[in-house]
């Protein structure tokens, strides 16, 4: 089980609620349980969002695997300059 | 699939300071920018620019400028094909096309003054120059905003008649000029400030700084009959180029090829387009080359500025400093785009510190300026402007030394940070003590002299990156690259090639390759880099390595098991791997058609694992009292690379971001009058920083690896921007005793602090 998290940046766009439990081995099946089970995270997802795994933030990475138990958060894409 | 490896701590090249390989080019004016390149037949264009700061186009009558002798195309919004905001996207875009295209060229309405409203084509300056006076445009003028807090009320004139505010609950039923609000919360604000013992507050006000690259927007468009195209422009990001540009004019991606001239400087500010969809429109129509080049003006009125900001910030400390809380109402705007740096900028604010309890309201808003752009470390040194300013003000109530307040509350492995993941290796509390026991720290400010602390943050990340390391058969290397140097990178490629491969610094050349020459790569841009394109360059030059032991191999008869890669040679290993000499790089590259063919090493990759950078500033400075001038008399710069690659261009982004925070603290800011028109567009009156502005800045580097990389490297260049508003304004506030908290800290605006007028 994956305890996925909201970022702070993100909380606001779910209702206030941060703590969203899936099965899941890889980024991108959090992300599609997420999508699945909790409609109320799709103003978050479909905005495109990084995956904090552990403390390493992953931009992009749909095929990462995400350990059983890992620390997950959700977060802005960040850009620069 | 992520690059296995163990971070090196020893190296032989990397840390190194060899000459740089773009030098002798930009020195003796060889290197070829932008506005440099040029085409048989090519036209010149240019931009027609709205005189209103708001203004409905209600028609464009362009007869009288195609009748011109000498003109070969003209284009207004009619001529670019139509999408909305929902218009599918190709590619790897970052931004609305529906926004930078209305950016590109205005369509119902002129935004700001200097939004394109037309664009000509001619055989000369001097006639381009007259068309353009002979575009006839009906306008209706309208009410303008420039000012982000007045934007914000209700009354303000609406930028976009249609804008509903997004994240808000509920929903507002009437549009406003605020495009976003976005709330960062944590802990319980209420018991945070309810346990301070002592509470700093403050409302600050920041203006809109331009990024000054001393080279402005230029670009060389080719358009053919069968629907190909060519760019060369000076860009951060050519395959994002493309990638606009293509979405914009309605082009397969593979129809656009874009080339990336010298780039004369960019900090952010060239990671969108202005001229090229322009451009490739005109010499499309035109059937010839188009050149087009930006002025300092149009630079300055037409590409992006950072944002202004207006922000009210409050932090609650205990008596033994230590941070409870901290609430802040950040309001950036934008111009009239969406896509301030709010959010971002809020959490890099308070990101340095381990506060349980955090409430932050962000508002992305928009204002009759043109469209906000990237600038270094993008929205971060604002909200740093006002955090470092409160936690100095806590220090002077608390009577702690400023340093030793931020390393009471310094986050560390394993704190969580302000955006939520736990934090791994990282090198705040390196910096702060190296900061507090460097040598400059013991000099005593005299009279109207102070010391000024700040700190910063910047997160880094990585991205799309497409490296090929190509070895030639005289043992020579060429890496291709499809991110443009903008800080170095090449001399840093080369550098990591060479460790890699071990073989001499001088045997490494690298390049900037073209959109077609290479996979996708991200734009250059947000510290990414030296991370992303050195784990790519390793890979390659890795999987040189593997090939070449397994000619080396191959042409023993040998297994590949039984050959190691050692200094640069192919030795045999082990009891059964016979007696061989050894084969050199040189010898091996030599025998590449021989053995198979030629040797080159790929990576595509999407860069992760970037390493968050954080930076120590000291400025000392001193005030006139009569004028309110400002004179920095030493500056300290320490901040955490990871590793440094090549720790001359590691120390020249310290000094850049320094240089460039203290113009926007003193001196730099944009002006508008009363009528919505930028009245400062040029360097004479928007004023940076010249080398006889300031003394040598000092650097440190302090080098905690990014475990993220396999040399340990963070992204370096946003950093150093962060900390200096906050670091000059603390110090001016300490040697005049008053508490600022507007930027410029211009020579007025001091005066008017010491007389208590402001």
């Amino acid at each position: 089980m994956i305890d996925v998290r909201l970022g702070a940046t993100l909380r606001s766009m779910a209702g206030g609620r941060q703590s969203f439990p899936v099965e899941a081995g890889t980024v991108r099946q959090v992300l599609e349980r997420l999508q699945g089970a909790y409609p109320e995270l799709s103003p978050v997802l479909d905005q495109g969002v990084a995956v904090a795994i552990d403390g390493r933030i992953y931009r992009n990475s749909m095929l990462q695997p995400v350990p059983d138990g890992a620390e997950v958060y959700l977060m802005p894409r960040v850009a620069g300059g | 699939m992520e690059l296995e490896f163990t971070t090196r701590t020893t190296f032989d090249k990397v840390g190194t300071r060899p000459p740089r390989p773009d030098g002798t080019d930009k020195v003796t004016g060889r290197a070829l920018y932008g506005a440099d390149l040029a085409g048989a037949d090519m036209l010149v264009g240019k931009v027609l620019r709205s005189p209103h700061a708001h203004a409905r186009i209600l028609a464009i009558d362009t007869s009288r400028a195609e009748a011109l002798t000498g003109v070969k195309a003209v284009v207004t919004r009619d001529d670019f094909p139509h999408i909305g905001p929902e218009g599918t996207v190709k590619g790897e875009v970052e931004e609305s096309v529906w926004d930078v295209a209305r950016n590109v060229m205005a369509r119902d309405k002129a935004l700001y003054e200097g939004h394109a409203v037309a664009a000509v084509a001619a055989t000369s300056t001097a006639v381009a120059r007259q068309a353009l006076k002979l575009i006839d445009i009906t306008w209706q003028v309208l009410p303008h905003v420039t000012d982000v807090d007045e934007a914000m009320r209700s009354d303000a004139p609406l930028v976009h008649e249609d804008m509903i505010t997004a994240g808000m609950d509920p929903v507002p039923e009437e549009p406003s000029n605020i495009a976003e609000y976005r709330k960062v919360e944590m802990g319980d604000i209420e018991a945070g400030f309810a346990a301070a013992d002592v509470i700093a507050e403050q409302s600050f006000r920041t203006e809109a700084a331009h990024q000054g690259y001393i080279e402005p927007h230029a670009c060389v468009a080719s358009a053919s009959e069968d629907g190909l195209a060519e760019l060369w422009c000076c860009t951060q990001g050519h395959f994002s180029v493309r990638d606009m540009c293509a979405n914009i004019l309605g082009m397969d991606l593979a129809s656009l090829r874009v080339t990336s001239s010298e780039i004369g400087g960019g900090f952010g500010g060239k990671t969108t387009v202005f001229l090229e969809p322009v451009a490739l429109l005109l010499s499309r129509k035109s059937g010839r080359p188009v050149k087009m080049t930006m002025s300092r003006d149009e630079v300055f009125r037409a590409s992006g500025p950072t944002s202004s900001t207006s922000i009210t910030a409050r932090i609650g400390a205990t008596r033994d400093g230590r941070i409870t809380a901290c609430d802040a109402t950040l309001r950036y705007q934008g111009g009239a785009f969406p896509g301030s740096p709010v959010g971002i900028g809020a959490v890099c604010g308070m990101a340095p510190y381990d506060c349980p309890n955090v409430v932050l309201h962000c508002y992305d808003v928009v204002v009759n300026r043109p469209k906000a752009a990237a600038y270094r470390a993008p929205g971060a040194p604002m909200a740093a402007f006002a955090i470092e300013s409160l936690l100095d003000d806590i220090a002077r109530k608390l009577d702690i030394d400023p340093v030793e307040l931020r390393l009471k509350n310094a986050v560390k492995e394993g704190s969580s940070s302000v955006y939520g993941p736990t934090f791994g290796p990282i090198g705040f509390e390196e910096c702060l003590e190296t900061a507090r026991d460097h040598p400059s720290l013991e000099a005593v400010p005299g009279p109207n002299q102070a010391r000024g602390i700040a700190a910063g943050f910047w997160p880094n990340f990585g991205g799309q990156t497409s490296v090929t390391v190509n070895v030639n058969t005289d043992g020579t290397v060429l890496v291709s690259l499809g991110t443009p140097d903008i800080g170095g990178s090449r001399a840093s490629m080369c550098l990591m090639a060479a460790e890699e491969l071990q073989i001499p610094y001088e045997r490494v050349k690298a390049i900037i390759a073209d959109t077609s020459a290479l996979g996708h790569n991200d734009t250059t841009g947000g510290s990414r880099v030296t991370h992303s394109a050195g784990l790519a360059t390793i890979e390659a030059s890795r999987k040189v390595i593997d090939i070449m032991k397994r000619r080396a191999a191959a042409t023993w008869d040998i297994d590949v098991d039984a050959v190691v890669w050692d200094q640069g040679c192919v030795r045999p290993s082990g009891a059964n791997a016979g007696d061989h000499e050894p084969l050199t790089f040189d010898a091996i590259a030599a025998m590449a058609s021989a053995t198979g063919g030629p040797i080159a090493g790929h990576a595509e990759i999407n860069a992760e694992g970037a390493g968050a950078s954080f930076a120590v500033h000291v400025c000392d400075l001193e005030v006139d009292p009569e004028t309110g001038r400002v004179t920095i008399l030493r500056y300290l710069a320490v901040q955490d690379a990871g590793k440094a690659i090549h720790p001359d261009y590691v120390e020249g982004q310290y000094q850049g971001g320094v240089t460039q925070g203290i113009g926007w603290a003193l001196n730099e800011e944009y002006i508008y009058g009363s009528d919505g028109v930028l009245q400062n567009p040029g360097f004479l009156d928007y004023r940076i920083p010249v080398a006889s502005d300031l003394p040598m800045i000092d650097t440190v580097i302090v080098e905690v690896p990014n475990p993220g990389h396999p040399y340990g490297v963070r992204g370096v260049g946003e950093t150093p921007i962060v900390p200096p508003l906050a670091a000059v304004a603390n110090a001016v506030s300490r040697a005049i005793g008053r508490r600022m908290t507007e930027t410029p800290m211009s020579p007025p605006r001091i005066l008017a602090a010491i007389d208590g007028t402001s």
